[in-house]
């Protein structure tokens, strides 16, 4: 990718600094393109989510903004800019100001170690898995500190609840994607992907079918999604952390929510799902599958993720506070820890070490 | 001279948050200027080429480690918590012990001299990737010491469960 952006730019010069400022273009270009198509996709997100859990309730769903209401998304986006911005009296402001800039730039930065289909991303480092999980760990301070500095009992109770919930979920997240990491032996994401491609099933989601179920229950406690979203439990904390924000402010949060759940779908769709890839034996059925550019079936993978999320959504209850705690200590921790000493024993069997 | 810049940047900035975060009187700023010095101190370890380290430096200090400080300061009384003087009246004592460090510190650098150089050097880290370096050092030469430490965490685990259980019957 860089190769042909490199000889499109065609200056091919060899002075260092001329090429390490091409460089920094090329990246600079790549950020811009990454970050408009996810928001673009954020923004259709909600819309999808709207029509999904509309149809599942049978209802119908946004139709009055455009064709089928797809303009919805834009019609809320100019709503929230426009709406007054309110900060109470008593709120610390500069941590008031800075929170929903944390927890945006959290799931933003998420975005450049993702690799969208083959060659594209932003930056291929060798700890990809673990700077993922240090965003969303980051993302957690954006949620406490907006419910500390509210200066308000439910943001307060909210950004709390939240801080445990994330720290919890975390761990077992962690642990879940630990599988992976000794089947594909690397932590780079696009190492990952062509390990799984190498593999007889194709996916680890076969293989890794523990992991699986404990990263995707988790996933859905880290991103504050039902059936845990207790940190913005509308019939107990009105709206939770963000309870004080409005306008463009509540609207960081709202993107931010949803860039998270984009980024944990891409992990799932790259980690346990292929990523860009299909599985062998399909492409030995239908050779002409494997014409389909690989950002097709990332994108349709993610997709089937994130309806997976609008499901769950619409069809479970939220749990007790003290029942989220016990699935996640109880049920989701040991049981990632199996996992790992079921893999661990597996590999060293194929690797012949016992 | 670019890496000479990059370690003179981190240098101050570190010393500099570590300054904000004794001197602020909110304990809640000061646990946010933390969480920027953690981020300074990874890029300390990402400059070294201990990409691994610097990962866990954010997961572990800045995402679990500080996020149970703020639980602890979020807690208290701020009103009240304003009001008391951020040190304590013996900072003549503290200034004398300081300054002995320091001296200490400063005769120990004259006897420094450079380790002979090992196989791990940055080529062969770059190559092998630095987790896979790491990870083959921890668990086969220092196998002994790495369990040793699982072994005191696992006892304080214990102790904590322990001390909240006895206070939970009484």
């Amino acid at each position: 990718m860089n190769d042909i952006l490199q000889s499109f730019i065609g200056l091919g010069s060899s002075n260092p600094m001329i090429k390490m400022g091409i460089d920094v273009v090329i990246i600079l270009v790549k950020i811009a393109i990454v970050v408009a198509i996810a928001l673009l996709h954020v923004a259709y997100a909600t819309y999808f989510e709207r029509k999904v859990m509309a149809r599942m309730q049978v209802r119908i769903g946004p139709t009055e903004v455009g064709p089928i209401g797809l303009f919805q998304p834009f019609a809320d986006g100019i709503k929230l800019f426009f709406k007054e911005d309110i900060i109470p009296a008593n709120a610390d402001k500069p941590i008031f100001y800075l929170s929903p800039v944390i927890f945006f730039a959290a799931a933003l930065t998420s975005l450049a170690v993702l690799p969208f289909f083959k060659g594209f991303v932003i930056a291929d480092i060798n700890v990809g898995l673990l700077f993922l999980f240090a965003m969303s760990s980051i993302g957690a301070y954006g949620i406490v500190m907006s419910g500390w500095s509210s200066d308000s009992k439910f943001a307060f109770l909210g950004g709390l609840r939240s801080a445990s919930q994330v720290i919890s979920y975390e761990i077992a997240m962690g642990l879940s994607l630990v599988g992976v990491m000794i089947m594909a032996g690397s932590l780079n994401l696009s190492d990952i992907v062509t390990a799984q491609h190498r593999y007889p099933t194709g996916m680890f989601v076969i293989p890794q079918f523990l992991g699986f179920f404990v990263f995707i229950i988790a996933a859905l406690a880290e991103t504050n999604r039902l059936p845990f979203d207790l940190p913005e439990a509308e019939s107990e904390l009105v709206a939770g952390y963000f309870t004080e924000y409005s306008g463009f402010r509540f609207a960081m949060f709202f993107l931010g929510e949803y860039t998270g759940m984009l980024i944990m779908s891409s992990i799932v769709s790259l980690c346990f799902l292929g990523g860009w890839t299909i599985p062998r034996f399909v492409t030995d059925i239908l050779p002409f599958l494997s014409y389909v550019p690989g950002i097709i079936w990332f994108l349709m993978k993610v997709y089937a993720v994130m309806f997976f999320y609008y499901w769950v959504r619409s069809t479970f209850p939220r749990y007790r506070y003290d029942q989220l705690m016990s699935i996640g200590w109880k049920l989701l921790i040991p049981l990632a820890l199996f996992n790992i000493v079921i893999t661990g024993i597996a590999k060293a069997f194929a690797k012949g070490l016992l | 001279m670019l890496p000479k810049l990059f370690f003179g940047y981190y240098a101050v900035v570190i010393t500099f948050l570590s300054v904000l975060i004794i001197t602020r009187k909110n304990p809640v700023h000061s646990v946010m200027w933390m969480l920027l010095l953690f981020f300074h101190i990874a890029g300390l370890y990402l400059f070294l080429n201990a990409e691994f380290i610097a990962a866990i430096q954010v997961i572990v200090y800045a995402g679990a480690i500080l996020v149970l400080f703020l639980f602890v300061v979020l807690l208290l009384n701020l009103r009240e918590e304003l009001q008391v003087k951020r040190f304590v009246g013996s900072w003549p004592a503290g200034l004398i012990i300081a300054a002995g460090m320091l001296a200490i510190v400063v005769n120990v650098i004259k006897s420094f001299t450079a380790a002979p150089r090992g196989i791990y050097s940055i080529e062969y880290i770059k190559n092998a990737t630095h987790t896979k370096a790491l990870g083959q050092v921890l668990y086969t030469e220092y196998l002994f010491p790495f369990e040793i430490a699982s072994l005191i965490l696992l006892v304080a685990i214990i102790g904590a469960i322990v001390l909240a259980k006895r206070k939970l019957r009484s």
